[in-house]
């Protein structure tokens, strides 16, 4: 598995070996989650993958009742955008919270799912929200 | 530009908004042209329209892409160039512009831009997933991430920044269904209360089944010359004079702000520029509800209120026909109905009927100035457009 080619498929293959990383520029410095090809700030094309830590602060969330095909039989299911501690935002599934507990600026730390993958196009790993531990 | 009109609209058509079932794309798209050269009966359509510009999202729906071509073939227009644009449900807004640039370039006097799509006979299911596709794929559809669920998380952000409530919102959903009950070619012609509203189904929590556009077949077009040859084609022409377009990230997580869209105030500042004119001056605009806390952060961005007065604005009663800034007096998408690629000229079409004094039951008396506003996705695309009556 090639590190360096900073790609969406290179994050989700760190990802089934429960890692968080993302690219960052070694010109400007700028973190890029997801990580990109070339520098959306400088146009460099030099990066460094940097762990990140997954923890952070939710900033919206909604419950979804009604999904594609696909999603059908977890509805309703919670999903939201998270603001890491790098800055850097991203969103997921929201698992193992009940749903009038959601809030808007509460704790949550990014998991790794262990569902077996799929055969179809994409064979990524997901990841998911839950509660720091304690 | 200072105001001059970039383009001028010599006429338009559009087939009703609803269930057509039976009907292809293309023979949509030949009923709204049809209307459009019944229209303008000094217009030569073979001889002097020159270029197409189609507004068309979704191959999946039909199992049809390539569709420019297919269109102006239908519209009995083989020969020109055709041409489609897509930018999910900004797709004919964005077509707008690029007959615009044509016309001002001096390489086609004459252009006919439109869009269109057929979705009615898919399963809500299907539906959901071919919208999905307008956002980002590997962080937003790959997470169960759907439309109605990337509005909903503006919305919640929106409640909880500027206390925006849910009957507020629901709101837009009361006001756009009267507009439509006066529009006979509305999908939906009935009025609708706001306790119906509040008490229908959730589909992304906060939004519920009637804050959401409806899923609907149609198509629509314009004719576009330039401003110097509009009275040779009609003695009532409506000038394009302003036109503005921008992009953002795919992504809604991206964004700086959850609770406005970048690209639609990087667009109507263009736009506004162009015109040379203020929001105050514009009196009355189509604006994407396609989701009805959609319209409430349009307000804002299009500067027709403060940053996060949206929901009182609504409540207020200054958007409804009758009001300081009618807004979505066609219905809007939530009533009139949204076939995706179709929606952003079915909005320039309003405005000229508004502009020509053909909106019937509808009408905004002494409406000079109006503007549109057409966005792909979560806002990853915006398309906004001004428009001056003749004088």
């Amino acid at each position: 598995m090639s590190t360096e080619s900073f790609t969406i498929e290179q994050f989700y293959k760190f990802l089934s070996t429960n890692q968080l990383m993302a690219g960052k520029c070694t010109k400007c410095g700028k973190i890029h989650l997801p990580p990109r090809p070339l520098c959306s700030e400088c146009f460099s094309k030099e990066f460094t993958w940097t762990p990140i830590s997954g923890k952070g602060k939710l900033l919206t969330y909604t419950i979804i009742h009604v999904a594609p095909t696909q999603f059908q039989a977890q509805t309703p299911y919670a999903v939201g955008i998270v603001e890491l501690e790098e800055d850097l935002k991203i969103p997921g599934m929201i698992q193992d919270i009940a749903q009038e507990q959601l809030k808007i600026g509460m704790e949550l730390t990014l998991a790794f799912d262990t569902a077996e993958l799929t055969q179809n196009w994409p064979t990524w790993p997901r990841y998911h929200f839950i509660s720091p531990k304690p | 530009m200072n105001g001059k009109p970039l383009a001028s609209i010599i006429s338009a058509g559009m087939t009703k908004f609803g269930k057509h079932d039976g009907l292809l794309t293309r023979e949509l798209f030949a009923e709204a042209a049809s209307e459009a050269f019944s229209r303008c009966p000094k217009l030569e359509p073979k001889q002097d329209i020159k270029a197409m510009f189609i507004g068309h999202m979704g191959e999946a729906y039909e199992h049809q892409g390539h569709t420019g071509s297919t269109l102006a073939d239908w519209a009995g227009l083989s020969g020109i160039a055709a041409t489609r644009t897509e930018a999910a449900c900004g797709s004919s807004g964005v077509a707008l512009r690029s007959g615009i640039y044509a016309v001002l370039s001096g390489l086609a006097d004459v252009v006919i831009v439109g869009g269109v799509e057929k979705m009615t006979h898919r399963t809500t299911a299907e539906v959901t997933e071919y919208l999905a596709m307008a956002s980002d794929y590997p962080f937003e559809q790959f997470h169960g991430i759907t439309f109605p669920g990337l509005y909903a998380l503006m919305a919640n952000a929106h409640m909880a920044t500027y206390g925006t409530t849910e009957e507020q919102i629901g709101m837009v959903a009361v006001k756009n269904h009267y507009h439509g009950s006066l529009n006979p070619k509305a999908h939906m012609q009935k009025e609708v209360p706001l306790q119906n509203v509040l008490a229908s189904k959730y589909v992304a929590w906060p939004l519920k089944l009637y804050d959401c556009s409806l899923i609907t077949d149609g198509a629509s077009c314009i004719i576009l010359t330039k401003p110097e040859l509009a009275k040779k084609y009609t003695d009532q022409p409506v000038h394009i004079v302003g036109s503005g377009q921008a992009s953002d990230t795919i992504g809604l997580y991206e964004r700086q702000t959850l609770t406005s869209l970048h690209s639609a105030k990087l667009a109507v500042n263009e736009a506004y520029t162009m015109a040379n004119i203020t929001p105050n001056q514009v009196n009355l605009a189509e604006v994407h509800d396609c989701f009805t806390i959609a319209e409430i952060i349009h307000y804002e961005d299009l500067g027709f209120c403060a940053v996060g007065q949206g929901g009182k604005l609504v409540e207020s009663g200054a958007t409804r026909l009758g009001g300081n800034i009618p807004v979505n007096t066609s219905g809007g998408l939530k009533s009139k109905g949204h076939p995706v690629g179709a929606t952003g000229t079915a909005q320039a079409y309003e405005m000229y009927l508004q502009l020509t004094g053909q909106a019937d039951r509808r009408q905004v008396k002494d409406a000079e100035i109006g503007l549109t506003q057409n966005i792909g996705g979560s806002g990853a695309t915006a398309a906004i457009h001004i428009y001056r009556r003749d004088n």
